[in-house]
C-alpha cells in the first residue's frame, strides 16, 4: 500500500518550478512604474522566453530567405526550419499529418480563412451555424460577415450562471439545419473549460463538422487532436508563449483538400496563366504571399520550450494557483467572481462593488500589477453576466502565489482609494 | 511621474459615488448617446436649452470613476451657460486632458472644479473616460442623434 501524497502547503513547490521558469522570461525583470512587474495577463498576450527570443533572432541572423522558392542553400535551410516548424506543430497537436497545420496569422485569420473558404463554398441561405455564448468577438463577427453574405443563420448555445455551456441546449439547437459548430474550447474572458469532447461527439452524432477556438487551451493543457477529433482548431503563437503575427488552422485534410483558396498569391499556386490558375496542394494553397517565416520558427521554439517544461505539470501549477488566487480574492470586501465553472483554466474574472474594472486596472497599474479589464473582446457574455466589464487576471507558467498576493494586497489598495 | 493620487483626487472620488444631476430630465429638450468601444461604457446626456442657454443638465449611465465624475461635474458647471460657452468648454477641457504641457495657474482658475481632472493627462488610456460625457453633451448641443463614440 503507497502511503498518500503529502499535501502541498506551497503550490508554487510541486514538481514544476515556476521561479526558475521566470528566470527564462527577461521581461519579468523589468519594472512597472518602479516597481516589480507583476505580469497577469499572459491570456491577453504571453511573455516570451529567452528560447524564443534567440530563436527568432537567429533566424535574422544566420538563417534567413524566402522561402519555397530560392534554389541556394541559405533558402532551403529557411524553408526546412519553416517546415520543421509545422512537423513540430503537428505533433505538439497530435495532428496526422503536417499538411493539416496552415500558418496564419492568428486564431483570427484562421477563423476568418474557414469562415470564408468553408461558409462560402459549402453554406447556403437558411444553413445554421451554432455558437456558444462564451465566444470571443474573433469567433463571433466572422460568421456575422459570413451570415450577412450568404444568409446563413447563428444559433447560439446558452450558458448557466456558473458561465458553463448548457449541453441539453445546446444538443436542441444541433437539427437538419445545421452545418458547422464553432465553439471555444475555452473562455479567455471567463475561463471555462468547455466539454468540448462531448460537443464535438453531439455534432458528429448528427454529421456536423466542428471549428474549436483552441486559443485559451493551447498553452494550458495537452491538446490531442485526434482524440478530440474535431474538424478545425485554431490558435495563436503569442498566447503560447511564441511570437504574435503567427497562428495555426488546424484542419482535416479531407476538408482542406475540398476548401477553395482564401487568398491568392505567391506559394499558393501552382502555375499561373492570365486563363487560369492552378492551386498548389494543402497547406500551401492556403498560405499565400510570404508568411511570418521567423514567427513560425520561434513558435516552433515556444513548442520545443512547452514540451521541456513539461504541459502536464504546468496545468498543474496553474492549476493550484488559480485555487490559491480564488480563495485569497475570494476575502475581498465586495468582489464578485464572474465565471464560476467547476472546470476552469488559469482565468479569473472579477467585478468590486467599490470600483469600476478601469479604476481597479489603474491603481493595480501603479503597483506594477498588469491585468486586463474591459469586455474582454467578449461584449455578448458580458451582457449576459449583466456587467459592462470585469477586471480579469490571468495566470502563465511563470507566475507564482506571490503575484496572486500582491493582486490581492494591490486590490487592499483599491478599496483604500474608493473605500 | 506616475501619481494616483493626482488621478484620484477627493473631488472624483467624491463626484464619482456620489453624482450630481444623475438620472433622466423631465422636459428635456436636447439628448445624446454616448458610447466608449474600449470598455464598453455608454452614458446618456440630457439637456434643457431655451433661448440659447443650458437651463439644465442631467446625465445617466454606468462608467467608472473618471467618467461618472467628469460628468457629474460637467453637469454641474454648464448650467446657465451658453451654448456657445459650454462647447468653448469642452474645448478647453480637452485641451486640459491631452495637452503635453501642464496647464496653468489661469488655465487651472478658469476651469474651476473640473481642473481636479488635469491628472488625467499622465494617463493616456483613460483620456477617453474623461471625455465621453463632453463629447455626447457636445452632440446633444449640435442635435446630433448618432450615438458618440470615442474612437
Amino acid at each position: 500500500m503507497t502511503a498518500p501524497a503529502p499535501a502541498r502547503k506551497n503550490p508554487d513547490a510541486g514538481v514544476f518550478d515556476a521561479r526558475r521558469a521566470r528566470e527564462d522570461f527577461p521581461i519579468l525583470k523589468t519594472a512597472a512604474h518602479g516597481k516589480p512587474l507583476v505580469f497577469l495577463d499572459s491570456a491577453a498576450s504571453a511573455q516570451k522566453p529567452r528560447q524564443v527570443i534567440d530563436a527568432v533572432a537567429h533566424v535574422y541572423e544566420a538563417e534567413y530567405a524566402n522561402i519555397h522558392r530560392g534554389v541556394y542553400e541559405l533558402s532551403e535551410r529557411t524553408t526546412a526550419a519553416f517546415e520543421d516548424a509545422r512537423e513540430k506543430t503537428r505533433a505538439f497537436l497530435n495532428a496526422r499529418e503536417a499538411r493539416e497545420i496552415v500558418f496564419v496569422r492568428g486564431a483570427t485569420e484562421a477563423i476568418n480563412l474557414v469562415a470564408q473558404s468553408f461558409g462560402r463554398a459549402f453554406l447556403k441561405e437558411g444553413d445554421e451555424i451554432v455558437l456558444s455564448a462564451l465566444e470571443h468577438h474573433s469567433n463571433i463577427v466572422p460568421w456575422q460577415i459570413l451570415r450577412d453574405m450568404t444568409g446563413v443563420v447563428l444559433r447560439v448555445a446558452p450558458v448557466n450562471d456558473a458561465g458553463e455551456i448548457e449541453l441539453e441546449a445546446y444538443e436542441k439547437l444541433l437539427n437538419a439545419r445545421t452545418r458547422l459548430v464553432a465553439i471555444t474550447h475555452v473562455s479567455n474572458a471567463i475561463g471555462t473549460v468547455t466539454p468540448i469532447r462531448e460537443i464535438i461527439r453531439l455534432a458528429h452524432a448528427k454529421g456536423v463538422p466542428v471549428l474549436v477556438d483552441g486559443c485559451q487551451a493551447v498553452p494550458h493543457q495537452k491538446v490531442d487532436l485526434q482524440a478530440l477529433d474535431c474538424d478545425f482548431y485554431a490558435f495563436s503563437g503569442h498566447k503560447l508563449y511564441g511570437p504574435s503575427g503567427i497562428g495555426v488552422l488546424y484542419g482535416k485534410a479531407e476538408h482542406l483538400e475540398a476548401m477553395p483558396p482564401y487568398q491568392g498569391g505567391g506559394d499558393m499556386i501552382r502555375s499561373v496563366t492570365f486563363e487560369k490558375t492552378d492551386f498548389n496542394v494543402i497547406p500551401y494553397k492556403f498560405e499565400a504571399g510570404t508568411p511570418h517565416i521567423a514567427g513560425a520558427i520561434g513558435l516552433g521554439a515556444a513548442i520545443d520550450y512547452l514540451e521541456g517544461l513539461g504541459l502536464a505539470d504546468i496545468a498543474a501549477h496553474e492549476q493550484a494557483l488559480l485555487q490559491h488566487a480564488t480563495a485569497r480574492l475570494s476575502q475581498v470586501e465586495g468582489l464578485r467572481i464572474v465565471g464560476t465553472a467547476a472546470e476552469k483554466s488559469s482565468i479569473l474574472s472579477f467585478t468590486l462593488a467599490a470600483a469600476h474594472p478601469h479604476d481597479i486596472g489603474t491603481i493595480l497599474d501603479g503597483e506594477g500589477i498588469a491585468i486586463r479589464t474591459g469586455h474582454h473582446c467578449a461584449q455578448p457574455l458580458m451582457d449576459r453576466f449583466c456587467v459592462a466589464a470585469t477586471a480579469r487576471a490571468s495566470f502563465g507558467l511563470y507566475n507564482t502565489t506571490e503575484d496572486a498576493d500582491a493582486l490581492a494586497e494591490g486590490l487592499r489598495k483599491v478599496l483604500e482609494i474608493f473605500g | 511621474m506616475f501619481d494616483l493620487k493626482d488621478l484620484y483626487q477627493e473631488v472624483i472620488i467624491d463626484h464619482s459615488k456620489r453624482p450630481r444631476h444623475f438620472g433622466k430630465l423631465a422636459g428635456q429638450n436636447r439628448e445624446a448617446e454616448g458610447y466608449n468601444p474600449l470598455c464598453g461604457d455608454r452614458l446618456t446626456v440630457e439637456l434643457i436649452v431655451e433661448d440659447g442657454i443650458v437651463k439644465d443638465a442631467a446625465f445617466e449611465g454606468a462608467g467608472c470613476a473618471i467618467s461618472t465624475a467628469s460628468a457629474s461635474l460637467m453637469t454641474d458647471m454648464v448650467r446657465g451657460k451658453t451654448e456657445a460657452e459650454a462647447q468653448a468648454l469642452f474645448r478647453q477641457f480637452q485641451d486640459l486632458v491631452t495637452r503635453n504641457d501642464p496647464p496653468t495657474e489661469d488655465d487651472l482658475l478658469e476651469l474651476e472644479k473640473l481642473a481636479a481632472l488635469a491628472g488625467v493627462r499622465a494617463f493616456p488610456s483613460r483620456v477617453k473616460c474623461a471625455t465621453l460625457a463632453w463629447h455626447t453633451l457636445s452632440a446633444a448641443l449640435d442635435r446630433r442623434n448618432a450615438p458618440v463614440k470615442t474612437e
